[in-house]
């Protein structure tokens, strides 16, 4: 277990085990190939950080480019699915989701109910997406609530190299539609990963850090910062619960609710716009189902209502921090009646 | 004179600790410590314990403060005769601080490295620390891996050359199991890693399903068995937790891994999130939940142990068990009439976690 790679190197181990293990796994997006038989360094560049470089030359055929038509390849994965495949199409950056959510909200997601249980769509679609890159407003996005929203979509949004390698084992074996969010700042994270395949089941949030006094629920890059506050307030005597959601389709609703019954207090902490949310949807869960427990106003830790800046300073400012969360705990702690 | 001082340095308990907090001093400066001396609390992100001795002498100073945080291989404190004056050890003091980069070098980390044998055409993970004296085969129980002797292989590796090895199926050697996965099976794979590793001879020690495997592989091979050392053994009465044995199979549920690793110890604070982590993390890997009722099943007839084992003629043996085994009773420690018989106070089935210093001393060290 002492063998660390990064969270990119992660999840293009997942990949390559299982396209190893399962010939119907196979892999395509815009570039996952990538200049193939060119010399040395532009050879497979594998997608447009690299993810998937090296697959080429281990499976082939069963990794492919595609056009830059995303309504086209992603409804080709959809349909390969509902023909036995086990499709990964890589959809570069969530923020060109737009183009073909047809074949995603209408056909992918609804494939099992319509064709009364008789149907399975086995596809993942990994995409990129949040701020922090310099990328500007229509490559920062943090889009997974939209697709929380839909039923028969399961969202999977990994922070540390060991999930995703794991949630992207269970993503390929699941015969359900999965949204694979990566967090473009996380590629380059290293943690301790196990040599063999496993699989994370989903729905099962992890608790990075324990504590009695408030509960922050939080995912994907939103938990490094929630955990530095943790540690930063464990110095002053404020013991937190730090719950990483890893899926929020379906949602570890026991965990979240067992935590706030036991410190009734509630910070969430979400890098997605604060409109209709992860943030709201936890916010509203905890009111309906944990009220009697809360001892203070539940707190959201979002960016504001705005686009992701391009600029450097206002983008910096646009992302949740830990010294943002580490007040919203502080005060609910101060919150008196 | 510099020859005189000797260092206490942080622990390396098990292959991913990095760094260690002082959680407190069992001894002041100025105290005469022995070899095993229980002198200083540690605690890992994964576990607590209080570290040994590895020295003898006057404890000239302390430098970790309760509560510090610091990396493998840190100082922690000198220890020098009368004879070495304040300046030399002052001077020590900063040649180490000038020299140590953490995450380098020293001895413990060598031993922490991770290497594989091929037996069989199967993949066996091991870990070997010290050089000098006789070897050391250190055999896990069901469910565990070579980690579980944390508190063991630093301070045996002082006097004997330790192996420690992860049966097929545990920890990170290959998870397919040999086709009789009871102790004979492995007892098989044992004797494989020492014909493997040159070791024509060895001390076995084998805990819970890994005492059973070393008896085993005694009855299989005696010359090749130096000594036995038996810690709670599978193999020598009918009774066992069943439950435990099916349900640790069964379960990918924290709660319930919890509860059942509760069990393993006398003292349930042992059982720390972290270590729950590692549990579900073995037991997600492709492989594990097949191989683990494969064990149980060879491990169980009903509700009761399916092997009864017998000491071979010419072979001795030591065995060692917890007074509060909540998984195999310590009633069944004088099944074997000719071996010594050590039973511990106040530790439970991991008593080599639990009384790692009375365990350690009983080993040999």
């Amino acid at each position: 277990m002492a063998r660390k790679i990064t969270y990119k190197q992660a999840i293009n181990e997942a990949l390559a085990q299982e396209m190893a293990r399962d010939s119907s796994v196979i892999a395509m997006g815009e570039d996952n190939v990538g200049g193939a038989g060119a010399e040395g360094e532009k050879d497979a560049w594998g997608g447009v950080l690299g993810v998937t470089k090296g697959l080429y030359g281990r499976f082939g055929d069963r990794i492919m480019d595609t056009p830059i038509s995303e309504s086209a390849f992603i409804g080709a994965a959809v349909g390969a699915a509902a023909c036995g495949m086990r499709p990964v199409a890589e959809l570069m950056f969530v923020d060109f989701m737009g183009v073909c959510f047809d074949q995603i909200f209408n056909q992918a997601a609804k494939f099992r109910y319509m064709f009364g249980g008789k149907a399975v769509t086995p596809v993942v679609i990994r995409t990129m997406y949040g701020a922090g890159f310099r990328a500007a407003a229509q490559h920062s996005q943090c889009l997974y609530s939209m697709f929380a929203h839909i039923p028969g979509l399961k969202v999977v949004v990994p922070s540390t190299p060991y999930d995703a390698k794991g949630l992207m084992i269970q993503a390929i074996r699941d015969n359900d539609p999965v949204i694979f969010f990566e967090h473009k700042v996380l590629y380059t994270l290293e943690g301790e990963v196990p040599e063999g395949a496993y699989a994370i089941p989903f729905g099962e949030a992890d608790v990075v850090h324990e504590g009695d006094d408030v509960t922050i629920v939080t995912l994907g890059r939103m938990v490094h910062f929630a955990r530095d506050a943790a540690q930063t307030l464990a110095k002053r005597g404020i013991d937190c619960d730090v719950i990483d959601l890893r899926t929020i389709s379906p949602l570890d609703e026991e965990t979240i609710l067992e935590s706030v019954n036991r410190t009734g207090r509630l910070v969430v902490v979400d890098e997605s716009s604060p409109r209709c949310n992860v943030a709201t949807d936890i916010a509203a869960l905890v009111a309906q189902k944990a009220f009697a427990a809360l001892k203070a106003p539940i707190e959201q830790v979002t960016p504001p209502h705005v686009p992701v800046p391009f600029s450097d300073a206002l983008e910096d400012l646009y992302v949740p921090d830990a010294a943002r969360i580490a007040q919203a705990v502080t005060s609910v702690m101060e919150f008196k009646r | 004179m510099s020859e005189l001082i000797q260092k206490i340095t942080m622990p390396k308990w098990g292959l991913s600790m990095q760094e260690g907090k002082v959680n407190g001093w069992l001894v002041h400066v100025g105290d005469t410590l022995r070899q095993g001396q229980e002198i200083v609390e540690i605690e890992s992100d994964k576990i607590a314990g209080a570290l040994e001795s590895s020295v003898e002498g006057t404890l000239r100073r302390v430098l970790a403060q309760e509560d510090e945080v610091l990396p493998v291989g840190a100082l922690l404190g000198v220890v020098a005769p009368a004879e070495v004056s304040d300046a030399e050890i002052d001077a020590f003091i900063e040649a180490f601080a000038a020299g140590f980069v953490p995450g380098e070098g020293s001895g413990a980390d060598a031993g922490s490295r991770v290497q594989y044998a091929e037996i069989d055409g199967r993949r066996i993970a091991y870990t070997v620390q010290g050089d000098a004296g006789p070897a050391l085969v250190l055999i896990h129980g069901y469910g565990g891996d070579k980690n579980n002797w944390l508190f063991n292989v630093d301070t045996l590796a002082e006097r004997h050359t330790v192996y420690a090895l992860d049966l097929p199926g545990h920890g990170d050697s290959d998870k397919a199991l040999p086709a009789d996965a009871g102790p004979a099976g492995m007892a098989q794979v044992v004797l494989g890693f020492m014909d493997a590793l040159g070791l024509d001879a060895a001390h076995l020690v084998g805990h819970s399903f890994g005492g059973a495997t070393a008896l085993a592989a005694a009855q299989a091979a005696p010359q090749r068995v130096r000594r036995l050392h038996l810690i709670a053994p599978a193999g020598l009465g009918a009774e066992i937790d069943a439950d435990y044995v099916r349900g640790f199979a069964a379960t990918n549920s924290r709660k319930e891994l919890g509860r059942l690793a509760a069990r393993l110890f006398a003292d349930e604070a042992q059982v720390t999130r972290a270590l729950v982590d590692d549990l579900l993390k073995f037991k997600r890997l492709d492989g594990v939940p097949e191989a683990l009722a494969a064990i149980a099943a060879a491990l169980l007839d009903g509700d009761a142990q399916r092997m009864q084992l017998d000491l071979p003629p010419g072979v001795s043996a030591t065995v060692i068990w917890g007074e509060l085994d909540r998984i195999i009773p310590v009633a069944h420690a004088t099944a074997l009439t000719s071996a010594a018989v050590h039973v511990l106070p106040d530790a439970g089935h991991m008593v080599m976690m639990e009384a790692a210093r009375e365990v350690n001393r009983l080993l040999g060290a």
